[in-house]
């Protein structure tokens, strides 16, 4: 799962594109543009490279991070078909981890110098994920709709130019359509159940659909030659709004149709087929990826907790004599 | 003060746990190539990578991150510096001759060889007699 928790910091960028050789400039967006995948090993501008391996690391981080609220779930799943289901998926969320970080690392940065800027609070990851799963019902919201809200920025983003990211998408996406069944299952359970069930997945649906579910893909873009230039390079695949309504347009009807509601009187198909909306707070949405949401400390403090107390198992194991290498694919 | 709705991660005591120094390099290790195999008899694919201290670990890891879900009856694990490659930028010393139709066996037409020849043959039957009528 992951959301375009993205967060553009232009100057630094521009200046770095205009030292590059617009010869190779040129020929590699000519590349791009004929809809060649860019590889570890080729030339690409140096601003391609650092926004590449920004997304994919923060798309790494949202991974790892993800898997804490619906791990926290895991012991009291109610019966052992939904236990079984949430392990192995949180074990998939674990695994894209390791896949995404394997994928940035081709780029240059090792995996311990992105944790340290995840445990530093440097990086960032899906505010999503900064929202507690108070209850049962709302690791069917997460499963259902997160999952949801995940594939489509994950399937707009295998379509990108950069080769090993787009490889390990398409595995990635795979588990997420389970993922998604699993979840909507789940929902589907609770809606179809006892009226107390109903409640419930109305209240974790209320809490979930505002702020972290219309926060999910990003603020509107501002179209600024920097997005625009990602587009073109194929690294932003979709715009965030283009995302949110491809999400409400697939998601909503499937909500409605089992009788519940979602807390937005304004939220309604407009005539030329796209959606209305209340626009959730975007300052909230700035206070929580700069650390200030509801988990982000206890989010942090577990990762950290977690390399500390295994460090030891790690140097038990070293050996003294490994160097660290960039692997090749 | 971490809160938090998980008993487990209450009892950690978070708190009082010592602050983290971060990583060290190298501190995951080295990384492994992995190959996988999904039918005996056919030939191991690369997969991806895992970072493990040893062979035996990256097999581990690896039957978890490439074996948990898709049909799986071996693995190979190979360290990423074991592994010898040309560039990708030097992928011309591969073009060597332009027209390589004579390593395939479509590049011998020998029915067409043959086809001509019989029908040299043929003509060379009628040509006395013609060159009798002629005399
Ligand atoms: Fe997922
Ligand atoms: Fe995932």
């Amino acid at each position: 799962m992951y959301g375009n928790a993205y967060i553009e910091n232009d100057t630094k960028l521009v200046q770095s594109a205009q030292v590059e050789d617009p010869e190779k400039l040129a020929e590699f967006e000519a590349r791009i543009a004929r809809g060649e995948k860019i590889e570890p090993d080729d030339w690409m501008p140096a601003e391609y490279r650092r926004q590449v391996l920004r997304m994919i690391e923060q798309h790494a981080h949202s991974e790892i991070i993800g898997a804490l609220p619906e791990g926290t779930w895991i012991t009291r799943a109610p019966t052992l078909k939904r236990k079984l289901a949430l392990i192995a998926k949180v074990q998939d969320e674990v695994g894209h981890g390791h896949l995404l970080y394997a994928a940035a690392e081709t780029l240059g940065k090792s995996r311990e110098a992105m944790i340290n800027d995840l445990l530093s609070g440097k990086s960032k990851y899906s505010n999503v994920f900064n929202y507690p799963a108070k209850t049962w019902a709302d690791i069917a919201v997460i499963g259902f709709l997160v999952d949801a809200g995940a594939i489509v920025n994950q399937l707009a983003n295998a379509k990108g130019s950069y080769g090993p990211y787009c490889r390990a998408l398409e595995r990635i996406c795979y588990e997420e359509s389970f993922h998604l069944k699993q979840g909507y299952d789940a929902f589907v359970a609770l809606a179809t159940g006892t009226p107390m069930q109903r409640e419930m997945v109305q209240d974790a649906l209320n809490r979930w659909w505002f702020p972290p579910l219309m926060h999910f893909f990003g603020p509107p873009d501002t179209i600024s030659v920097h997005t625009e230039k990602l587009m073109r390079w194929k690294v932003k695949m979709m715009s965030n709004e283009e995302m949110r309504q491809d999400f409400m347009e697939q998601y909503v009807p499937k909500i409605w149709e089992l009788g519940l509601t979602l807390p937005d009187p304004k939220l309604k198909k407009k005539e030329d087929g796209s959606w209305e909306y209340t626009q959730p707070d975007w300052d909230e949405f700035f206070r929580v990826i700069n650390g200030d949401g509801p988990c982000n400390k206890e989010r942090l403090a577990v990762r950290r907790y977690a390399e500390e107390n295994g460090r030891w198992v790690r140097e038990a194991l070293m050996n003294p004599t490994i160097k660290h290498i960039v692997p090749y694919a | 003060m971490v809160t938090s709705l998980d008993p487990r991660i209450r009892r950690a005591d978070l708190e009082h746990s010592p602050a983290s120094s971060g990583l060290n390099p190298n501190e995951h290790w080295d990384t492994f190539a992995i190959f996988h195999q999904d039918k005996r008899g056919t030939a191991h694919e690369f997969v991806g990578i895992v970072h493990a201290p040893d062979p035996e670990m990256a097999l581990v890891f690896a039957k978890e991150q490439y074996g948990r879900r898709k049909k799986t009856v071996n693995i190979w694990a190979v360290r990423s510096t074991d592994i010898y490659t040309f560039q990708h930028k030097d992928e011309d010393m591969f073009s060597t001759v332009p027209e390589k139709t004579y390593r395939e066996a479509s590049g011998y037409p020998v029915r067409k060889r043959i086809n001509k020849y019989l029908e040299e043959l043929k003509a060379m039957r009628h040509k006395p007699v013609e060159e009798e009528e002629e005399a």
